[in-house]
């Protein structure tokens, strides 16, 4: 058992290490190459361009994944964000097959413990408590790890008497962790009704994509729901819908048009404006 | 046990939470409830028939009850769209779970869906909105609240309605992320697998009171419910009304506060320094 524990700690620093040194550079979205292709219109756009327009392509407006850590330094403002709760993974408690290994890989490649990032920053100068799902690390999936940070988070901000963003970017919730992932939801959502008592504001932006039980709990729970653009949101997969109704469903069908206008999000925001409008909102609720 | 023991025997209880003949949220109201009387509607958009909502006595203690309805008939079951909400269902059992509270009457809810409605309405009026404003609001009700899984507990769907005090299951009950179906179709990308996913998805009454998420069995007769549905109910009655007048005595503050630990510590994770 210590020898386990010694292992974790030593690639914990391994970490560590790593994303000290690449904190606010783009990691995973993209591949190496030069040039990448655009996902919508599939111009070729070179790297640093799309880097610089903050991963949008610039011929039709299509908004690439960003990782967690990507977005952190999008959102805030540089040097700012202290990360909280890093050192939390999961222990499998469905006793799952093959799960341990699969997180093993994505703890390899994403270099991060598991799909929730959070931590305090500003932004435009704004204190607050920000939370990022990470869509790169098991599709954002919320286990035992993502739920108890959130809740953490929430109550860090109630604590901290802060403003609570969360980044939604999830297929909902973890299916290797069965009734554990479930129960999150209801785990999430109590801890905000808390946070609601105390006065605080919460600002849920929603990205691609965000779904299942993550739709169903704290992502749809601000007292602003924001859609980033291109993002899918909704509760049921297309594919299961289309499964049950036996028909094809139309492409708008969950947009971030689409929860706007059947008024489920206050607004649609442009990647580029986000921070602006984030900023306005927080200055509105200045003080609290 | 071998392991296709073990799979036989979690399948055979999937299969009698599935029973056709399996007694319905219906009947159990009418052994539990006298003078039970119907409430419709979310007072938003229509009535969702999947539910059934109403008041009535549980012993001699008025009581609300909110109960998923599969439908027993096959015409019966396509109208109330085999248990399976829509928003507006969830809408509904806010509705009254409030009714209940501003009238300090104890609330309980019976779970036996396989899920939350996927459709192209359902979606349109805020599937995902409704359940978690329902998982947010029913953290705090302030009324002693008690969820029963009859048959199916079907994930998200099956969570709207049971954020409560404490949750209960029948034996042959099952209570999943996603069905054994759906599991193993995303998993495996194979439907047919169910019968193999169901064994490892941990999803029967025993594995959910060793996990501390459920804190009572129902005991079910050899064979399942269907066979004797009263040795069943009587228990779950007598039981009910215990727990009911232990949780009325509790304050109401300390009641809130049992009910939020106990989600809030749901969870299993570990944490190096």
């Amino acid at each position: 058992m210590n020898k386990f524990i010694d292992n974790r700690k030593a690639r914990l620093e391994r970490y560590k290490n790593i994303r000290g040194k690449n904190n606010n550079v783009a990691k995973v979205s993209i591949p190496d190459g030069i040039f990448v292709k655009c996902e919508k219109c599939g111009e070729p756009i070179y790297h640093d361009d799309l880097l610089a327009n903050d991963y949008v392509c610039q011929k039709c407006n299509y908004h690439f994944r960003l990782s967690a850590r990507q977005r952190i330094a999008f959102i805030s403002d540089e040097n700012t964000f202290v990360e909280l709760f890093e050192n939390l993974q999961t222990l499998n408690p469905l006793d799952f097959p093959d799960y341990k290994e699969k997180i093993d890989k994505y703890q390899e490649t994403q270099e991060e413990f598991d799909a929730f990032i959070c931590g305090r920053c500003s932004i435009n100068s704004f204190e607050v408590a920000l939370g990022v799902l990470d869509s790169f690390f098991m599709m954002g999936s919320m286990g035992s790890v993502v739920g108890e940070k959130i809740t953490r988070l929430i109550e860090y901000s109630i604590a901290n008497r802060l403003t609570l963003i969360i980044f939604a970017a999830s297929g909902g919730a973890r299916m290797q962790e069965g009734i554990y992932s479930l129960m999150q939801m209801a785990k999430t959502a109590a801890a905000l009704k808390y946070h609601d008592l105390e006065g605080l504001l919460y600002i849920s932006v929603m990205t691609h994509p965000t779904t299942g039980g993550v739709n169903a709990s704290f992502a749809s729970l601000g007292d602003i729901n924001i859609a980033e653009s291109d993002a899918l949101i909704g509760f049921a997969g297309k594919r299961v819908i289309e499964q049950t109704i036996k028909e094809k469903l139309p492409e708008e069908f969950q947009s971030a048009d689409f929860q706007k206008e059947k008024g489920f999000v206050d607004m649609v925001v442009n990647r580029k404006d986000l921070k602006n409008v984030i900023s306005t909102i927080l200055s509105i609720h200045k003080g609290k | 046990m071998s392991s296709l023991e073990k799979i036989n025997i979690v399948w055979n209880k999937v299969q009698l939470a599935r029973n056709a003949k399996r007694p319905t949220a219906k009947v159990l109201i009418k052994y539990l409830i006298n003078s039970f009387v119907e409430l419709h509607g979310d007072r938003l958009y229509r009535d969702d028939v999947s539910v059934i909502g109403g008041i009535g006595f549980l012993g001699n203690m008025p009581i609300t009850v909110i109960a998923q309805e599969k439908g027993d008939s096959t015409n019966d079951k396509i109208e109330k769209n085999f248990g399976m909400l829509h928003p507006e269902g969830y809408r509904k059992a806010l509705r009254l779970m409030k009714q209940a509270e501003k009238f300090n009457r104890p609330v309980l809810s019976i779970i036996d869906t396989p899920g939350a409605y996927p459709g192209i309405g359902a979606e349109e009026r805020g599937q995902g909105s409704a359940i978690a404003i329902n998982l947010k609001e029913m953290i705090g009700l302030k009324v002693p609240f008690i969820s029963v899984v009859l048959g199916e507990g079907g994930s998200g769907g099956a969570l709207g309605i049971g954020v409560s005090d404490e949750i209960w299951m029948f034996e042959n009950a099952i209570y999943s992320i996603l069905s054994p179906e759906g599991f193993a179709s995303i998993l495996y990308k194979d439907a047919s697998l169910a019968k193999e996913a169901a064994a490892i998805m941990k999803i029967t009454a025993n594995d959910l009171k060793e996990f501390g998420i459920i804190e009572r069995i129902i005991p079910e007769v050899d064979g399942g419910l269907h066979l004797n549905n009263e040795y069943s109910f009587s228990i779950l009655k007598e039981e009910l009304t215990k727990k009911y007048i232990e949780l009325k005595n509790l304050n109401i503050e300390l009641l809130l506060k049992n009910r939020f630990n106990k989600f809030r510590e749901v969870g299993l994770y570990e944490e190096n320094r």
